[in-house]
């Protein structure tokens, strides 16, 4: 239970029992005689932690989105801060810019040498707009290729950290070929001859995160969502409004948590979060991620970089479930 | 055709409003005559049916169902369909206003197939190709596991004989009732003309109205040489979203086909009517 009792700057809706206990203890805590209270102290942390498991126990497909969008949780930066070291960013994509969104750079994590690609939502307003709130533009998608084949060419594995609501809707990703990128990166990406890990940190939108996410193995975060839609998106469309009530409907329909798209096959592996979630303990977030690429990588190595991409094929192959006469 | 089988947010776009209005709708229209839904001109439907479906008098390019455009592009009888029987499942027992199953079959009833695409093989000006085709009319062309899974195996059957392989895109893009199932059939299909790129097979993917959202941002931007159809409406998002993003009106002539040209994601706009011509020419250039 470390790491949990500092109250995230920011509550969501359905933590609001937590937090008003929070505050008690905040209270308590700054009297003077706050020494007269350990007793009530101990056993209001005991009554939050209970509570804070079981809101996360229970914990709806819509509110898990809402975790994962949560502006203070990890993003592609903290991980490089936390478990990378010696992190060569790598700029742009030799065709048209730099894009913000998409952090490209050679690094280590434990005994291994990578290649990190993530999305990046931006973690103040200045850089959240720089970042185009971590939706991609095709430059972005590109730049990830460029570095990726990069990789291969000196037999790195790619580290790849996808967290976004969906690649930009814009009239210049139009004209720049947003769906030309993102197919040239499921194409490439699928005959990559290195190892290759992603892992769903927080937002897996539809074709946006899967351009960055034909790998070997893929992990979700306990409570990042992956879909082919947003909730709302898909709310908007299918039950012609997008509110509270349709929003969980469409949440749970999609499939979209980690363990759903666990037991669906789609990925392979789930990285628990602290109690609370990931906003709540940046550095056991970190280290439980470090642990399943250090692992994961180190398993890849058995395999050569032919063998590889044959499996990465199949694994890909076999998605999808049809009955057939 | 019922809106809601259109399939992303991205989508929820004009032209899908104009298929949902019966007054509007496309496809095969009833009756002996017919109203043109670009120009409005008034048609002898036999006399559109005889002209490929374009309107004669503003060359306007009706949609076609997957068996009409398999029909217009493969010499006469000489269509084998393949993986008839691949059916849809709904693994996720996805229930919004209405139950997956329940649209399904409504499609199914109303197209005579069991999913939004046909493959086969076939002869095009007696070069035997393999074929494959999307049909909007079926849950506005959405890509599910058995759209996926359908192309997944003709491009290997190219791949096996060393024949060229056409895939005519019509949809709205990924099916959102299959959710993630759906999305990894855009890695999937791309995955597989990866294979067929290594051995040196030539894709030739013909967009036409529309092709959006997952399915352009996977095997349909994938051809070797890509090819769409007048004023067909090709992207990745759709023009209402952009619009709501970027707050303001968008150009004239946007994600419409001769736009992606001169962008230069499409190598060529070609009229319906020359569409046989241009693929056995490039057949032949490519020497399959």
């Amino acid at each position: 239970m470390t790491g949990t009792e500092a109250t995230p700057k920011i509550t969501l809706p359905f933590e609001e029992p937590v937090a008003e206990i929070d505050r008690q203890i905040l209270s308590l805590k700054e009297r003077d005689d706050a020494e007269n209270y350990e007793n009530e102290l101990s056993e209001l942390r005991d009554t939050r932690n209970n509570l804070l498991k079981k809101l996360y126990e229970n914990i709806t497909p819509w509110q898990t989105v809402k975790v994962a969008r949560h502006p203070d949780r990890p993003q592609t930066t903290d991980y490089i801060r936390l478990i990378c070291r010696d992190f060569r960013e790598l700029h742009g994509d030799r065709r048209f810019g730099d894009d913000a969104a998409i952090r490209t750079g050679f690094a280590r994590i434990g005994p291994h040498k990578v290649m990190i690609v993530g999305h990046q939502k931006g973690k103040n307003t200045e850089e959240r707009i720089d970042c185009h709130f971590g939706c991609a533009h095709p430059e972005g998608y590109r730049k990830a290729l460029h570095k990726m084949k990069l990789a291969e060419k000196f037999n790195i594995p790619i580290v790849a950290f996808v967290d976004t609501p969906g690649a930009y809707p814009g009239l210049k990703a139009e004209e720049r070929g947003q769906a030309q990128a993102i197919a040239e990166n499921l194409k490439e990406m699928s005959r990559l001859e290195t190892p290759i890990v992603s892992i769903v940190i927080g937002e897996g939108g539809s074709g946006g995160a899967l351009g960055i996410a034909v790998a070997d193995r893929v992990a979700m975060l306990q409570f990042s969502w992956y879909s082919v839609i947003s909730p709302e998106g898909c709310a908007a469309i299918l039950w012609k409004e997008a509110n509270e009530e349709t929003n969980l409907a469409a949440a749970t329909n999609l499939a979209l948590t980690s363990r759903d798209n666990l037991r669906n096959g789609l990925i392979d592996a789930i990285i628990a979060e602290p109690l609370g979630g990931a906003q709540r303990d940046e550095q056991l977030t970190a280290t439980n991620v470090e642990r399943w690429i250090v692992d994961t990588l180190t398993d890849l190595s058995r395999f050569n970089p032919k063998t590889l991409v044959q499996r990465r094929y199949e694994k890909f192959a076999n998605m999808g479930v049809t009955s057939e006469a | 055709m019922d809106k809601n089988s259109v399939t992303k947010q991205q989508q929820t776009t004009q032209w899908a409003d104009e298929a949902s209005s019966p007054a509007k709708k496309r496809g095969i229209p009833e009756g002996l005559w017919m109203r043109c839904t670009s120009c409005a001109a008034i048609l002898f439907r036999r006399s559109v049916e005889n002209n490929l479906w374009v309107c004669p008098e503003c060359q306007h390019h009706f949609r076609l169902s997957g068996s009409q455009r398999i029909e217009q592009l493969v010499d006469a009888g000489t269509f084998e369909p393949h993986d008839e029987n691949l059916a849809p499942a709904d693994p996720l027992q996805f229930v919004d206003l209405k139950k997956y199953p329940d649209r399904l079959e409504a499609a199914q009833k109303k197209t005579g197939f069991n999913d939004a695409m046909q493959t086969g093989q076939a002869f095009i000006k007696g070069r035997k190709v393999m074929i494959g085709a999307m049909d909007f009319t079926f849950l506005g062309g959405s890509m599910g596991s058995v759209v996926g899974e359908k192309i997944r195996r003709i491009i290997e059957a190219a791949a096996d004989q060393d024949l060229p392989l056409i895939i005519v895109s019509a949809s709205g893009g990924a099916r959102m009732m299959e959710s993630g199932l759906s999305l990894m059939q855009m890695a999937k299909t791309s995955a597989a003309l990866a294979r067929f790129d290594d051995m040196g097979g030539l894709f030739i993917s013909v967009l036409s109205d529309p092709t959006t959202g997952g399915v352009t941002a996977s095997f349909a931007m994938l051809g070797d040489v890509i090819l769409a159809e007048p004023n067909a409406l090709i992207g990745f998002a759709g023009p209402r979203v952009i619009e709501q993003t970027i707050k303001q009106a968008l150009p004239d002539g946007f994600q419409r086909a001769e736009f992606l040209q001169s962008c230069g994601f499409v190598d060529c706009v070609v009229a319906r009517k020359d569409l046989r011509s241009e693929i056995s020419s490039i057949i032949d250039y490519a020497g399959k």
